[in-house]
């Protein structure tokens, strides 16, 4: 029988080198007159192994990496190939059973179930592997149900706004419209993210799944995935997708049998961070300048082109199909407080084992950094993490034992947001991490309201005004600038239209609140940032 | 989007207005279609040429004003043709802390040119980007259509040495 090997296409395995290491081992294989089938599969999420190579034996998937195309030669020589023994996993690069990577192990996918096992293009994998029996199921009960399963499930929008997905679907089931529309938000744009991608890139059968379950419930017909043009391997792997699921009638008309009709495409934004706010995308896929719009009315009753419209992330709607194949109370299992489920967690920046981790809500951030995340990559001690992107707070050290919940977050001023987590050591200067704050909301700033457009910029001055007195002058009025800054947090948090200009103060004061020194002020200088 | 699977330096820069043209009415009744057009338009020419800006307003009906300030929105869409290379440099949160602000000073010493400028011999566009989506391999760059990961300075010499000898 011929060998499996897999090489993922993932955007990041590709970012080092997958593609000559497989290229690599195909030639190696035609060189030994070796039947091989090589495999594009999603990554598993353990980046410090990319490029992982994995082979089928008998005993389960082997893995090997991170594997450069030079050491291609002293795999075939280790008989990394042989089904029925370990042979090759006796090599340098030979990780063991992929099953048994404790990184892996000791997670609980349901999310990414299928990422990095199946072929992202087969559908019959992706069927073979449970997919398509979340739809089987919705299409076998009413629309009422439907929304019933998600609310039952507690699902709260992944994207970074935690909004109950149930009542979002609810309420445009319940609208009444000649037209309703399914949007799935994949314009993941937090630094320190790229689980929509892994999804999108490792699984996309899930996430059409998940966004034709939700055009079943609300009786939408047109869906459109807006995604972010940084992501091009995600737009060709989707579009691909998209076609074998109309030429097995997944999508079109009377999709899997079924008398609906649902109508899906991919469109890309432009490099703007403000189009993930959903009323922004909405702007955009209308053709228009990417502006926040004005709520209520909420897209749930008036979204695309004035249509009722689910927006749901990308990790939300990829999750619809095991909550409805298993049912609400199943999911809903998992978690804490009123976090539901599980969390694709994202460990990235300074940290040695970055990567993909879901686990129900719960799990601190110590677990997570240090356990599954090993420290950090410099080996230097952790100082900061910034937890939910940009506009996530900062943590120090000391408060690592912080649980991933969104009511827990809340409560110490930071947002759990798409769940990625960026991890500094202590080389980082918070000072200049909070002024970053204030200039990334000025370069993406879409300009609508003032506080956002104005108090930007401001703030960078601000910040700047404050280092140079604490710093170096020590003259000039710094309670005058710090009661500045305070009063221009103030406003931006309350008086912004959306989350970016809203949530711009959290890094900021969580900066001075956790880190004064970096300001040279001392606790007391900032008791009044909480 | 043939014209996207093209490195930059392949693009053709000439300005056709027939081609913007025929862009223009074959996408103009698809919803949403300003941001479709723009896309192919750019993925065409590599950049929105300045005079195809009142064919697509003639062709959507709407006024050069409004096309304009849509081009203009999003970083992505230029005005101006690129460099024969396009480095866009990731300059968020997670590459910051695995010395972003160290690699964009190297980088901008070693091209004589900061962000948004191309050099004078018109090889190379440095760009900004926020998130490239690759933070667990930080710090990552695209140079033309190819991402890389843990790019350090001296990988980034070796990317350009392999760019200025013309090989990939």
């Amino acid at each position: 029988m011929s060998a499996t090997v897999y090489v993922p296409r993932d955007s990041s395995a590709l970012s080092l080198g997958a593609d000559k290491v497989a290229a690599a081992i195909a030639d190696e294989a035609a060189r030994r007159n070796i039947d091989l089938r090589l495999v594009r599969n999603g990554s598993r999420g353990m980046f410090w192994l990319e490029p992982m190579v994995e082979v089928l034996t008998a005993p389960g998937r082997v893995a090997y990496g991170p594997v450069a195309p030079a050491d291609v030669p002293a795999l075939f020589d280790s008989g990394f190939l042989d089904f029925d023994s370990l042979a090759g996993g006796k090599h340098r690069l030979g990780l063991g059973l992929t099953e048994e990577i404790a990184y892996l192990k000791r997670q609980e996918r349901l999310t990414f179930a299928r990422v990095g096992i199946v072929d992202p293009l087969s559908l019959e994998d992706y069927v073979a592997h449970g997919g398509y029996r979340g739809l089987a199921r919705a299409l076998s009960i009413s629309a009422e149900k439907i929304v019933e399963e998600i609310t039952e499930s507690g699902l709260r929008g992944r994207g970074g706004a935690g909004f109950p997905a149930g009542i979002k679907w609810r309420t445009t089931q319940q609208a009444v419209a000649r037209q309703k529309y399914i949007v799935c938000n994949a314009d993941e744009g937090d630094s320190g993210t790229f689980s929509d991608r892994m999804i999108m890139e490792g699984d996309p059968f899930v996430l059409i799944e998940g966004t034709t379950i939700a055009a079943v419930c609300a009786g939408a017909t047109q869906g459109y995935i807006y995604l972010r043009s940084e992501y091009p391997h995600a737009l060709r792997t989707l579009n691909e997708a998209i076609g074998t699921a109309y030429r097995r009638g997944y999508l079109g008309e009377k999709i899997a049998g079924s008398a609906h009709t649902f109508n899906l495409e991919v469109r890309l934004g432009a490099g703007a961070y403000i189009c993930g706010e959903e009323t922004a995308m909405l702007e955009s896929l209308e053709g228009k300048r990417g502006m926040v719009r004005y709520k209520p009315p909420v897209p749930a009753i008036a979204g695309l082109f004035g249509q009722p419209t689910i927006v749901n992330n990308v990790v939300s709607l990829a999750t619809v199909p095991v909550i409805l194949e298993r049912g609400g109370a199943f999911y809903k299992d998992y978690g804490m407080g009123r976090s539901r489920g599980t969390l694709p967690i994202q460990l990235a920046g300074n940290v040695k084992h970055p990567g993909l981790v879901e686990k129900a809500f719960g799990v601190t951030l110590r677990d997570l950094v240090e356990d599954y995340g090993g420290g950090t990559f410099s080996g230097r001690p952790l100082r900061a993490v910034q937890v939910g992107g940009p506009l996530g707070a900062y943590f120090p050290e000391s408060m690592l034992d912080l649980p991933m919940d969104y009511e827990a977050f809340a409560a110490k001023k930071g947002i759990v947001g798409h769940g990625g987590i960026v991890v500094f050591d202590d080389t980082v200067d918070l000072a200049r991490q909070a002024r970053w704050a204030f200039e990334f909301c000025a370069i993406e700033s879409c300009g609508k309201c003032t506080p956002c457009r104005i108090g930007s910029t401001r703030g960078a001055e601000v910040v700047d005004r404050i280092l140079r007195i604490s710093r170096t002058t020590r003259t000039g009025d710094r309670a005058a600038a710090m009661g500045l800054l305070r009063d221009l947090c103030d406003t931006m948090t309350y008086g912004s239209l959306c989350a970016l200009g809203g949530l711009t103060p959290l890094p900021v004061l969580s900066a001075l609140r956790h880190f004064p020194e970096d300001f040279g002020l001392s606790r007391s200088d900032v008791a009044w940032a909480g | 989007m043939d014209g996207s699977e093209l490195p930059m330096n392949q693009k053709q820069n000439g300005f056709d207005p027939a081609a913007v043209e025929a862009i223009a009415a074959r996408l103009k009744d698809r919803p949403g279609a300003l941001m479709l057009i723009l896309h192919e338009v750019q993925d065409r020419f590599g950049y929105v040429p300045r005079d195809g800006v009142p064919i697509i307003a003639h062709a959507l009906n709407l006024s050069r004003a409004e096309v304009h300030g849509v081009v203009t929105f999003y970083h992505d869409f230029r005005h101006d043709p690129p460099g024969r290379n396009v480095i866009r440099l990731c300059r968020a949160e997670s590459c910051q802390a695995m010395g972003a602000v160290a690699l964009a000073e190297h980088v901008r010493g070693r091209l004589g040119v900061g962000f948004g400028e191309t050099t004078r011999d018109g090889d190379f566009t440095l760009e900004a980007v926020y998130c490239l989506g690759n933070c667990g391999c930080s710090p990552a760059m695209v140079l033309n259509d190819e991402l890389y990961g843990r790019v350090s300075p001296a990988r980034f010499d070796e990317l350009l040495a392999e760019r200025r000898e013309g090989r990939r």
